[in-house]
C-alpha cells in the first residue's frame, strides 16, 4: 500500500522513505570521498606552492624605514610575507603607534647580512617604509657561510690590488667567481674522492697492521709490506696536499669590496660565494633558468649552512638507499613467515595466536621499534659482531654504533607484519584446483608451492612490498635512534672498497624536514626548504611506490587469477 | 548374429544362469574385442620423435550433430570382470572425515585399459572413493583411511597405496588425475603440458618438445594451439583447457588416470570431444571416470559402479548395469526416481 501511494504521489513520501532508498548515504559517501580528495590535494597543493615558490628570485626592495620617533634608515631586501597586526601588538614590541589605527601590514623582509646586521630576516611596518625602489644594481650573493649578502659591489681585488671597480667591476666580478667555482670543483674532487679513498686505504692498512698484531702474527715480511705501502700512500698524499695548496692559493686570490645600503662595507675572497645574481635586473626567462638551476642544487646538491641552504642529495640518496635495503631484507622474511603459517603450520590455536601476535606487531609504535634497534640490533648484536669481526678497530665501533644497516633491519622488522599478512592474504587466494593440479601430477608440496604457488602469490607480495615501502620511507621516529644523523660527511655508497658502507651514518628527508625545521638557527630561511623537502619526500615515496605497483600490474597480468 | 544382438541376448539373460553366462561371454570377448585404431608410441622419451603429424583421426562428424547418446555405448566387446586384468584393486576401504565416515567397506577390482565409471547421487562418496585412489583425500584435514588399495605395477606386482614406504608424489604421477573444473596453470600451453616432466627434472627441450607435441596430439587438442604454444594456457576455452589439463596429465605417462566429473564444467560440443578422447585413452590408460551425468557412463564406461551413502551398491559391466540392474536402488537410480 505504502508503496502504491508513493508511486501515485512522489510528492508526499515520507523522510522514511527517502532515507530507506538509500540516497542519504549515497550522498554520505560521496561527501567523505570528496572531503578526503580535497583535502589530500589541499596538502599536496599547499607544500607544492610554499615549497616550490621558494626557489623564484623575487624582487629585492630598497626603501627608506621610519618607525615612529625613529631616525629613518634604508633597508634592502626581498619581502617574502606579510600579514596584519594589531596595533597593540607592535606597541607591547616596544613600537610607538599612530592613535587610532587598529591594524596594521607587517612584512618579513629578507634583508640577509647576516655577518653585519645579526638577523637575516626583519619585520617591518608596511605604513612604515617609504621611497621604495627597486635598483638595478644592487645583487644578491649567496656565500657558503652567513647566508645571504644583499648589497651593492663597489671593487675587485686581486691579492689586495683593486683590478676593477664602479661599472665594470659587476663583469669582472663575475668572471673571477666562474674560475673560483672551477677552482672549487677540484678541490672538492681532490678532498672527497682523492684524499677521501687515500684515506680509506690507509686506514685499511692500520686495520690490517692491527690485526696482524692482535693474532699475534709478528711475521716480518708482512710488516715492512705494510709500512712500504703506508710510505707510498703517504707520498701520494704529500702530492694532493701541495696540489691542494696551490689550488687554495689561487682560490683565494681575489676578493670583493661591497656595500650595503646601511652604508657598511664589507670585504670579503670570491671564494665564499657560491653564487651571484642582480634579481632586479633578471628577465622572465633568466628567472625561470635561474629557478630550475636552484631547484637542479636544490635535488643534487650537498647542503650548506646547518642544511638550511644548498640541495638535499645526500638525504635523497640516503631514504632511497635505506628503502631498497630494507625491502630486499624484508621480502624474504615476510614471505617464508607467511609460506610457513599458512601452508606448513598446523592450524590450530598456536598458529592464530601467532597470527595475532604478528597482526598486533603492525601496532607497536615505531618509536618502540626504535628503542629496541637501538638496544638489540646496536648494542647487543653490533657490539658482538665487532668483537668477532672487527675487533682491529676497537675501541672505535663499527657495527656497534647507529648505521645503514641497522636503521634498515629496524624498518624492516617494522614493515614485516604488513609483508607476512599481505602475503597470507595472497596464499589463501590462491585456488585449491590449482595447488591440486600441480600435486596430481606428481609434484611435491615444495615443488608445487615453489613453481605454481609462489609465483601466483606474487603479486600479493608486491602488495606487501608496496605498503612496507610506504610505511617506511616515511618513519622518522626509529630512525633518530638507529643511524639517521643531521648531516654525514659521505654517501653510504662510494668507489671506496667495500663500497656498499652499511655501518655508516646516512642523512634521511624525513629526519631532514624536523632537522631543518626545528632545530635550525634560521627558523626563517628553514622555513620554505621544510615545505619544498615535504614535497620532494612525498615525490620520492610516490616513485618508489609507483614503481612497484607498476612491477605488480606486470605480475597480475602474468599470473591472471583462474576465476572465472 | 550381430554383436548386438549377442549383447542383447547375454543382457537378458535371467540371474540364475550366471555360470553358463559367463563361458558364453569369454568366448565372445575373445572373438570380439575391437582393439583401438590409435597406438601410441612406447614408454621411453626417445620415441616419441617417432611420432608423426596426425596422431589422431578427427572425429566422426556425427559427433557435432544430434546424437543418441544411448547408442553410443553399444557395439563394445563383450566385457566381464572376472576376466580382466586388474589394474587397482580396492579392499575393504573404509574412509572418515574427522568422525563422520564417508565410505564403508568397498571392495572392487580396476580393470587395466578400460573406462570405469563411479555414479551415484551427490554425496554419495563416489568422488571421495576417485580421490582416495592417488591419495588426494591425504591434503583433507581429518581424513583417515583403512583398508587396502593395490596398485599394480608393469611387472605384476600389487603394491597397497597406503603403506608407509609408499612415496605419495610418485603414486600421483603414476595415477593421474583430472579435476571437474579444468585447472591449467597461469603458464604458457607449453609450460603447462612440460609441467610434469620439469618436476622429474626432465629439463632436455628437444624431449620436452617432443612429449608436448604427443601429449597434446593424445588429447587431441594439437591442432588448435599448434601455432600458439607459447600462449599463456588461461587464453584457451574451458573445453580446450580441460583437453589440456588431461595433456599434462598423460604426459607424465600415468598407468591410471583419475577422471573427477571432468565434462561437468563444459558445454555439450566440448563434452562430446571429452568422451571421444576417453574412448580413444582407454587403449594405453586404465581409466576411472567420475560422472554425475548417467547417458554419459553409459556413453564412455565399460564398467560402472553405482554407490549410494557411501557404499558401493553395484558394479559390473556398463550395459548390463544400464539395462538390466540387480538392485532395486540401482534401477530407482538410473530410472530417474531420486539422485
Amino acid at each position: 500500500m505504502t508503496m502504491n501511494n508513493s508511486l501515485q504521489s512522489p510528492g508526499k513520501r515520507s523522510v522514511g522513505a527517502w532515507i530507506n532508498s538509500g540516497a542519504p548515504w549515497v550522498w554520505l559517501n560521496a561527501g567523505a570521498v570528496a572531503i578526503s580528495l580535497v583535502l589530500v590535494i589541499g596538502l599536496l597543493g599547499l607544500i607544492a606552492v610554499r615549497g616550490l615558490g621558494h626557489f623564484w628570485p623575487g624582487q629585492i626592495m630598497v626603501a627608506d624605514y621610519q618607525p615612529p620617533g625613529q631616525a629613518v634608515r634604508m633597508v634592502a631586501g626581498e619581502i617574502t610575507d606579510s600579514e596584519e597586526v594589531p596595533a597593540a601588538r607592535l606597541e607591547s614590541s616596544g613600537l610607538e603607534v599612530v592613535n587610532g589605527q587598529e591594524l596594521y601590514t607587517r612584512d618579513l623582509l629578507k634583508q640577509g647580512n647576516r655577518d653585519l646586521s645579526g638577523a637575516d630576516f626583519v619585520w617591518i611596518v608596511d605604513e612604515w617604509l617609504s621611497n621604495r625602489q627597486y635598483p638595478e644594481d644592487i645583487m644578491v650573493l649567496e656565500r657558503r657561510e652567513w647566508g645571504n649578502f644583499y648589497g651593492f659591489l663597489e671593487s675587485v681585488q686581486e691579492d689586495g690590488i683593486t683590478v676593477a671597480s664602479g661599472e665594470s667591476a659587476w663583469i669582472v666580478f663575475n668572471e673571477r667567481l666562474d674560475r673560483a667555482l672551477t677552482i672549487y670543483q677540484a678541490i672538492y674532487q681532490i678532498e672527497k674522492h682523492d684524499i677521501g679513498s687515500i684515506n680509506a686505504a690507509i686506514e685499511q692498512l692500520r686495520l690490517a697492521e692491527r690485526r696482524l698484531e692482535l693474532s699475534g702474527d709478528r711475521d716480518p715480511v708482512r710488516q715492512a709490506e705494510i709500512q712500504a705501502e703506508r710510505k707510498q700512500l703517504n707520498q701520494e698524499y704529500q702530492q694532493l696536499e701541495t696540489q691542494l695548496g696551490d689550488l687554495y692559493r689561487a682560490f683565494n686570490r681575489d676578493s670583493f669590496v661591497a656595500r650595503t645600503v646601511a652604508g657598511q662595507t664589507l670585504e670579503q675572497p670570491i671564494s665564499k660565494v657560491v653564487r651571484a645574481y642582480q634579481p632586479n635586473t633578471l628577465s622572465l626567462t633568466d628567472k625561470i633558468g635561474f629557478y630550475f638551476d636552484k631547484v637542479g642544487e636544490f635535488i643534487l646538491d650537498d647542503p650548506r649552512e646547518a642544511n638550511t641552504e644548498g640541495g638535499v642529495f645526500p638525504a635523497i640518496f640516503g631514504t632511497v638507499m635505506m628503502v631498497i635495503l630494507m625491502s630486499i631484507m624484508v621480502t624474504p622474511f615476510g614471505v617464508i613467515a607467511a609460506v610457513y603459517l599458512r601452508e606448513y603450520a598446523s592450524q590450530g590455536w598456536m598458529t592464530r595466536a601467532i597470527r595475532v601476535a604478528v597482526n598486533n606487531l603492525a601496532g607497536v609504535p615505531s618509536i618502540v621499534y626504535g628503542v629496541f634497534g637501538l638496544g638489540f640490533f646496536i648494542y647487543f648484536a653490533g657490539a658482538k659482531i665487532d668483537n668477532l669481526f672487527f675487533a682491529e678497530a676497537l675501541p672505535s665501533p663499527t657495527f656497534g654504533t647507529p648505521g645503514l644497516l641497522w636503521a634498515s633491519i629496524t624498518l624492516a622488522l617494522l614493515t614485516l607484519p604488513v609483508v607476512i599478512v599481505a602475503t597470507e592474504e595472497g596464499l589463501s587466494r590462491i585456488p585449491r584446483s590449482v595447488r591440486e593440479g600441480s600435486l596430481a601430477l606428481g609434484a611435491t608440496k615444495a615443488e608445487t608451492l615453489w613453481r605454481v604457488v609462489l609465483p601466483m602469490a606474487s603479486p600479493a607480495m608486491m602488495t606487501g612490498l608496496i605498503l612496507a615501502v610506504a610505511r617506511a620511507a616515511g618513519e622518522v621516529a626509529p630512525l633518530m635512534l638507529v643511524g639517521v644523523v643531521k648531516l654525514a660527511p659521505s654517501l653510504p655508497l662510494d668507489g671506496n672498497y667495500p663500497y656498499l658502507h652499511l655501518d655508516q651514518k646516512f642523512m634521511h628527508l624525513g629526519f631532514h624536514i624536523f632537522d631543518v625545521g626545528f632545530q635550525s638557527p634560521n627558523v626563517e630561511a628553514a622555513r620554505p626548504l621544510v615545505y619544498a623537502t615535504a614535497l620532494l619526500l612525498v615525490m620520492v615515496i610516490a616513485v618508489l611506490n609507483l614503481s612497484a605497483v607498476a612491477i605488480r600490474n606486470r605480475l597480475r597480468e602474468k599470473y591472471k587469477s583462474l576465476e572465472d | 548374429m550381430s554383436a548386438e544382438e549377442l549383447y542383447n541376448v547375454i543382457d537378458r539373460k535371467p540371474e540364475g544362469d550366471e555360470k553358463k553366462d559367463e563361458s558364453l561371454n569369454k568366448t565372445l570377448s575373445e572373438a570380439l574385442t575391437v582393439k583401438t585404431a590409435i597406438t601410441y608410441p612406447e614408454n621411453s622419451p626417445e620415441k616419441y620423435a617417432s611420432v608423426t603429424a596426425d596422431g589422431r583421426a578427427e572425429p566422426p562428424s556425427a559427433f557435432y550433430g544430434a546424437v543418441n547418446p544411448e547408442s553410443l555405448g553399444r557395439g563394445r566387446s563383450v566385457l566381464n570382470l572376472e576376466l580382466e586384468t586388474t589394474s587397482m584393486e580396492v579392499s575393504g576401504l573404509n574412509l572418515f572425515y574427522g568422525e563422520k565416515q564417508a565410505l564403508f567397506d568397498i571392495s572392487m577390482k580396476i580393470p587395466q585399459q578400460r573406462v570405469t565409471a563411479f555414479i551415484g547421487p551427490s554425496g554419495c562418496g563416489k568422488s571421495t572413493l576417485l580421490r582416495s585412489m592417488n591419495r588426494m583425500n591425504d591434503l583433507v584435514d581429518g581424513c583417515r583411511v583403512d583398508g587396502q588399495i593395490r596398485l599394480t605395477d608393469t611387472s605384476g606386482v600389487q603394491q597397497n597405496i597406503y603403506e608407509k614406504s609408499v612415496n605419495v608424489a610418485d603414486l600421483r604421477r603414476r595415477v593421474g588425475m583430472v579435476f571437474q573444473k579444468p585447472n591449467p596453470f597461469p603458464k604458457s600451453i607449453y609450460e603447462n603440458v612440460a609441467y610434469g616432466l620439469r618436476i622429474q627434472g626432465i629439463n632436455k627441450k628437444r624431449v620436452l618438445d617432443d612429449v608436448v607435441e604427443w601429449a597434446l596430439k593424445g588429447a587431441a587438442l594439437w591442432n588448435e594451439v599448434k601455432d600458439r604454444l607459447h600462449e599463456s594456457a588461461l587464453g584457451l576455452s574451458g573445453g580446450q583447457q580441460q583437453r589440456l589439463v588431461i595433456a599434462r596429465t598423460i604426459a607424465v605417462e600415468p598407468e591410471v588416470l583419475l577422471l573427477d566429473e571432468p565434462a561437468s564444467a563444459l558445454d555439450p560440443i566440448s563434452t562430446l570431444k571429452i568422451e571421444e578422447l576417453i574412448n580413444e585413452l582407454k587403449s594405453r590408460f586404465t581409466i576411472v571416470i567420475v560422472t554425475h551425468n548417467m547417458q554419459q557412463a553409459a556413453r564412455v564406461s565399460d564398467y560402472t559402479a553405482f554407490m549410494y551413502m557411501g557404499r558401493m551398491i553395484e558394479y559390473g559391466d556398463t550395459d548390463r548395469l544400464f539395462t538390466n540392474p540387480r538392485k532395486k536402488q540401482t534401477e530407482d537410480y538410473i530410472t530417474g526416481r531420486y539422485g
